[in-house]
């Protein structure tokens, strides 16, 4: 258990890391909805399933459905 | 463009997205509202020009090298405080920690008994401190309210100016398989939140996490079948309806307490049997409450940022 | 150094975590990237909160046999503070990706640096 939360660790260091590496804003909000998911695992491991739900539905769900949608709206302008 | 440059392209992440400019370009704009929009860009692009000429670039280049030494020492600083505080915290796992005192004790042991919910923590969230979570919803409610102001762009401008270019005009028209996976994908999404809305007090889960669910399951149908679908069931009427009744109703619900003195637990509504559905009293009611608030401002999040209306 | 710096390992990863979102706030321009590095700052501090309330072997909190005996359940508190405050990190995400758009209609840039050197143009 305690090896499985490890790995879980280091795959969120992984990714706090490449999201403030990452030239291109897409793929930077694509890594912090990999970051919120593996959180909701995370919670899993600590025994509160409770946050695990919360997490994944607002986490991984609405908070990157909102990121994508600001930068349509920026890649919009830009277009034109 | 075909198909295998767009996906290269997008794995790519080059300019644009996930769709070619065909689909980009926007299909009924008037000749005169492009005119404003190209002029309000390209008033935009010369500013950009003029601010950025020889003589700034010196002054800025020693306020920003200056600046990333003082920011990097100062990072540095604080991660060295914060580990040096955790190095004196207790250790983890441990269960004789200074923060499993009496309080936790006290939830656990009589959070049956009081509230009825064998969920301890639901229990705890919407009964011992249920202001806590009305402040909460009400937090949900003033975040949307603001973002209503910032993102509205169909009141009538007087002097005719051109607003925010609706959104709705861009959107990929009837995307087949989106459209089927959707058919299929909402309803098992929706049932999935109200489940776990109405099994609040007894399995993990409960009002915020439901109504996130349930949220995230309108967005995938306002994608799939466009704003003109969703406009039937979601206006404005019934936002404004489904949040204040929500949070009249909790309001009122909890507030009896301050007349029946401090401890507000002893409300003669029956807390059920422990495993029932409608056991625990009062919990129910509120997670459906909470989850009904907590959809409704994910769902209209999402439709500000789209189309700048409900 | 404490004595509890290596058992603590999980704390030392959500400030770790802490401190690498507070350096994406500090050292990017874009608007965005700094939204980001905000949320990486939250979800540390909330896995620091629910860290807390572990317990080793214990399990979760729901009382199912009835049997509500303390030295079987982690600590409830910290996942109920937690469970609110992810919520919250959510709507000021929207506040402020929407004050993100309405900075580009402006300015049609994200770059604080063009944004501020413009704002001292206008002599603001």
């Amino acid at each position: 258990m305690k090896i499985f939360l490890i790995v879980l660790y280091t795959f969120l260091l992984i990714c706090a890391i490449s999201v403030s590496f990452t030239k291109n804003l897409l793929r930077s909000v694509l890594t912090f909805m990999a970051f919120s998911l593996i959180l909701s695992v995370v919670w899993m491991c600590l025994e509160s399933p409770d946050l695990a739900i919360t997490e994944a539905a607002v986490g991984a769900g609405v908070t990157s459905v909102l990121f994508f949608v600001t930068l349509k709206k920026i890649n919009a302008f830009k277009e034109r | 463009m075909k198909n295998s440059d767009r996906i290269r392209e997008w794995l790519l992440g080059d300019e644009s997205l996930y769709y070619d400019t065909m689909a980009v370009k926007s299909q009924s704009i008037n000749d005169e509202q492009a005119a404003v929009e190209e002029e309000l860009i390209k008033g935009s692009l010369d500013q950009k020009e003029k601010t950025f000429d020889t003589k700034h670039n010196r002054e800025i280049r020693t306020v920003s090298v200056l600046y990333n030494i003082l920011a990097a020492v100062f990072v540095i600083f604080i991660f060295v405080n914060l580990l040096m505080c955790v190095s004196y915290l207790p250790p983890l796992e441990e269960s004789q920690k200074a923060v499993n005192n009496e309080v936790s004790q006290r939830y656990i042991e009589k959070g049956l008994k009081e509230c009825g919910s064998t969920n301890i923590v639901a229990g705890m969230i919407l009964d011992y401190r249920a202001f806590d979570t009305f402040g909460e919803s009400n937090v949900l409610f003033i975040a949307t309210v603001t973002v209503l102001i910032l993102m509205r762009n169909n009141r009538k401008k007087e002097d005719g100016a051109v607003s925010d270019p609706d959104d709705r005009r861009l959107e990929p028209k009837d995307d087949i398989i989106l459209q089927k996976a959707a058919t299929f994908l909402v309803p098992v999404i929706v049932m999935f939140g109200i489940y776990v809305i109405m099994n609040g007090h007894l399995s993990p889960g409960g009002g915020f996490s439901g109504g996130a669910v349930i949220g995230a399951g309108l967005i995938l149908y306002a994608n799939a079948f466009g704003f003109h679908k969703t406009e039937r069931f979601f206006t404005e009427k019934t936002y404004k309806w489904i949040s204040f009744t929500a949070l009249t109703f909790y309001c009122l619900a909890k507030s009896y307490s301050f007349f029946t003195g401090a401890n507000h637990l002893e409300s003669h509504i029956p807390l059920g049997k422990a495993g029932a559905i409608l056991s625990a009293g009062l919990i129910l009611p509120l997670n459906i409450c909470v989850g009904l608030v907590v959809a409704c401002t994910m769902y209209t999040f999402y439709c500000m940022f789209r189309k700048g209306d409900f | 150094m404490g004595p509890n710096l290596l058992n603590n390992y999980g704390q030392v990863i959500a400030m770790l975590m802490f401190v690498i979102g507070f350096a994406n706030l500090l050292f990017h321009k874009n608007m965005i990237k700094k939204i980001i590095g905000f949320n990486i700052m939250d979800s540390s501090i909330y896995l620091f909160l629910a860290q807390m309330g572990y317990i080793k072997s214990h399990i979760v909190p729901i009382a199912t046999d009835g049997a509500a005996s303390v030295d079987q359940y982690i600590n409830p508190i910290p996942t109920g503070l937690v469970l609110t405050g992810i919520v919250v990190s959510v709507s000021v995400t929207a506040l402020m990706l929407s004050l993100c758009v309405r900075l580009y209609r402006r300015y049609n840039t994200l770059d604080l640096d063009e944004i501020t050197t413009m704002l001292r143009k206008e002599g603001r």
